[in-house]
């Protein structure tokens, strides 16, 4: 699924993606051989389809209510599904893909975000609950030009390979910052349980934080 | 996940009439509160809650840590599991509630969970989280195939012939070893309600957990002063040194006096369908020195009765091993 989703020319709404989502699962339950054959052409005819309205415009979307979300300190205002969570919202209507999806069931961090200054799992969010806070995700911390100290320690730790689990380790990493969280390396891991890396980074995570937190 | 409409009431009253109507408060309920979400999102994304009507309880306040006149704390239902661990007043009280609460989830979901959801958690049965399966909790009289299959993370204390599930909580544990009593707002009115009283085993009808009715709202928990010199201890032994469910799980409360036990709570996690106090252990200790040959016997009256299965024998071992630790480190601090 997670490679047609990276080639929609169109950004949809996470209503027309789900009901994607759902035909999928369908077609995966009959077969996935034939269904590869026999979704890959609607798919891709749905995929090219003009998306007449744009995601913010109500009537595209039966059933989508309208949510406003502060994120990175701008106020969005847009037309969701109203069982998006926090992270399909970002990544799928806001474009903000820096925050990933793993699991989607709140087990591997790596959609980790700050919400109202504190590090929660996007996933288990449902959009429509958080319009009065304060949402921060990786995009909100630093610039390639200017990057937060935390990403810059994890550059020069080298504390990834193949960086799906970065955006959430370094959000928890910043947010660990202001934990009462003990000076060494195994309090550090503790705090840091919550973000799985399946690339097995995690003496390089933990040398970046600890480099970030020697600093202070 | 189906869908569902949202409210958001602006008061206690509001919220209970919200649920009031609803044909159950337990598995399956058409209208569920929403706290932290922690637990009902995962499992409504799995087709296991399907409810029609979501009602945010957030704006209700019903967050705060207060000490009690008499020495015992109240502890709002929205106050969030983080908030409650690092609380002063719980760590100098209630030490046993502040580590049994951070050796559950990680940080992330620690800053959502609060008491009231963690309360009602529901089990990680496999059977239970996957629609594809039968299962007498999710599905009444459908069968339990975790008695012939994947059980070695379920309970062999209070099980029945329709369901062997854990109640997988660690901050229950610690809740009942101190005694805690949950007040519940419901629509006859307000209720309280002694922990103990608060679960029912699975019996025949392991889709009833708890003695909550249509309406009712946890609005906070109170524990009461222990003993002075009382020491609490909880201890978790599982998989992986983090960030996983025990597999046995012991909260302590103690107090030796001249040498000798003088007042003793026990209660067990991961071993259970519901958190399980150990009044046996309790009456092994009373008026016994403070030995390592007490604490094992205290476990080994525990476990008694303790039914193994397939896979899960090896927990009852395990759960006398931890009780007995748990109970050596709870008065090595005396
Ligand atoms: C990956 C993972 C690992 C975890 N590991 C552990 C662990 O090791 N140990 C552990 O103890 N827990 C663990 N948890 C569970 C976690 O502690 C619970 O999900 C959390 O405590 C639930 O709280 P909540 O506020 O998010 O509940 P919600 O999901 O909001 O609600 C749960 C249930 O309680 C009901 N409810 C909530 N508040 C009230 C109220 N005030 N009155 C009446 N009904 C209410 C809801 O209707 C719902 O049915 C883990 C969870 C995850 C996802
Ligand atoms: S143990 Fe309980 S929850 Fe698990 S399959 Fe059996 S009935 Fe369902
Ligand atoms: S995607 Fe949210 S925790 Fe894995
Ligand atoms: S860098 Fe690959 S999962 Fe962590």
């Amino acid at each position: 699924m997670a490679p047609i989703d990276e080639k929609d020319p169109q950004p949809l709404t996470s209503l027309e993606r789900i009901s994607r989502r759902v035909f999928l699962t369908r077609a995966g339950a009959a077969g996935v051989a034939t269904a590869t054959a026999a979704v890959a052409a609607p798919l891709s005819a749905q995929a090219q389809a003009p998306t007449a309205a744009a995601p913010t415009e109500a009537a595209a979307v039966p059933g989508a209510v309208p949510v406003t979300l502060k994120v990175n300190g701008s106020t969005h205002r847009v037309m969701v599904d109203p069982r998006a969570t926090v992270l399909d919202t970002l990544r799928e209507t806001l474009s903000l893909t820096g925050t990933k999806k793993g699991c989607d069931h709140g087990q591997c961090g790596a959609c980790t975000v700050h919400l109202n200054g504190r590090r929660v799992n996007s996933c288990l969010l449902f959009a429509t609950m958080h319009q009065n806070d304060e949402i921060t995700t990786i995009e909100g911390i630093g610039t390639p030009e200017k990057l937060h100290p935390m990403q810059a320690a994890f550059v020069q730790e080298d504390g990834y390979q193949c960086g799906y689990c970065t955006s959430g380790q370094i959000m928890s990493a910043v947010a660990l910052l202001k934990e009462p969280v003990g000076a060494d390396d195994a309090s550090v891991r503790e705090a840091l349980s919550g973000n799985i890396c399946r690339c097995g980074a995690y003496p390089n995570i933990v040398a970046a934080v600890q480099a970030v937190r020697h600093m202070a | 996940m189906h869908t569902f409409e949202l409210i958001t009431p602006a008061s206690v009253t509001e919220a209970v009439k919200a649920q009031a109507g609803s044909p159950t408060a337990q598995q399956g309920a058409p209208v569920r509160f929403i706290a932290g979400g922690t637990n009902l999102v995962d499992f409504m994304k799995l087709n296991v809650e399907t409810p029609r009507q979501l009602v945010d309880i957030n704006r209700l306040g019903l967050d705060r840590v207060e000490a009690l006149p008499g020495g015992g704390v109240k502890i709002g239902a929205l106050a969030r599991n983080t908030d409650v661990a690092q609380h002063e007043l719980i760590k100098a009280r209630y030490p046993v509630l502040s580590e049994a609460i951070l050796s559950g989830a990680t940080v992330q979901l620690r800053n959502l969970a609060t008491t009231g959801g963690n309360l009602l958690q529901k089990t990680r049965c496999v059977y239970y989280r996957d629609t594809a399966f039968a299962c007498n909790k999710r599905n009444p009289g459908s069968g339990c195939p975790a008695i012939e299959g994947h059980n070695r993370m379920l309970a062999v204390l209070g099980t029945s012939e329709h369901c062997i599930a854990t109640n997988p909580s660690d901050q229950n544990v610690a809740l009942t070893a101190l005694e805690a009593t949950v007040h519940v707002t419901g629509a006859k009115g307000e209720r309280a309600i002694p922990i103990a009283e608060f679960y029912v085993l699975p019996g025949a009808t392991p889709e009833r957990e708890t003695v909550l009715a249509p309406g009712d709202l946890i609005t906070h928990v109170t524990i009461p002063a222990l003993p002075d010199g009382a020491k609490s201890v909880y201890l978790k032994l599982r998989d992986r040194a983090s960030y996983e469910f025990a597999l046995a799980s012991a909260a302590i409360v103690t107090q030796v006096s001249g040498g000798r036990i003088s007042f003793a709570r026990v209660a067990m996690g991961g071993v259970g369908t519901v958190p399980w106090r150990s009044h046996e252990a309790e009456k092994a200790l009373l008026g016994k020195a403070a030995t390592r040959e007490n604490f094992r016997a205290a476990a080994e009256a525990a476990l008694h009765g303790a039914k193994p299965q397939t896979q899960n024998g090896f927990k009852v071992e395990l759960a006398k091993r931890c009780v007995t630790h748990a109970l050596t480190l709870a008065t090595k601090q005396a």
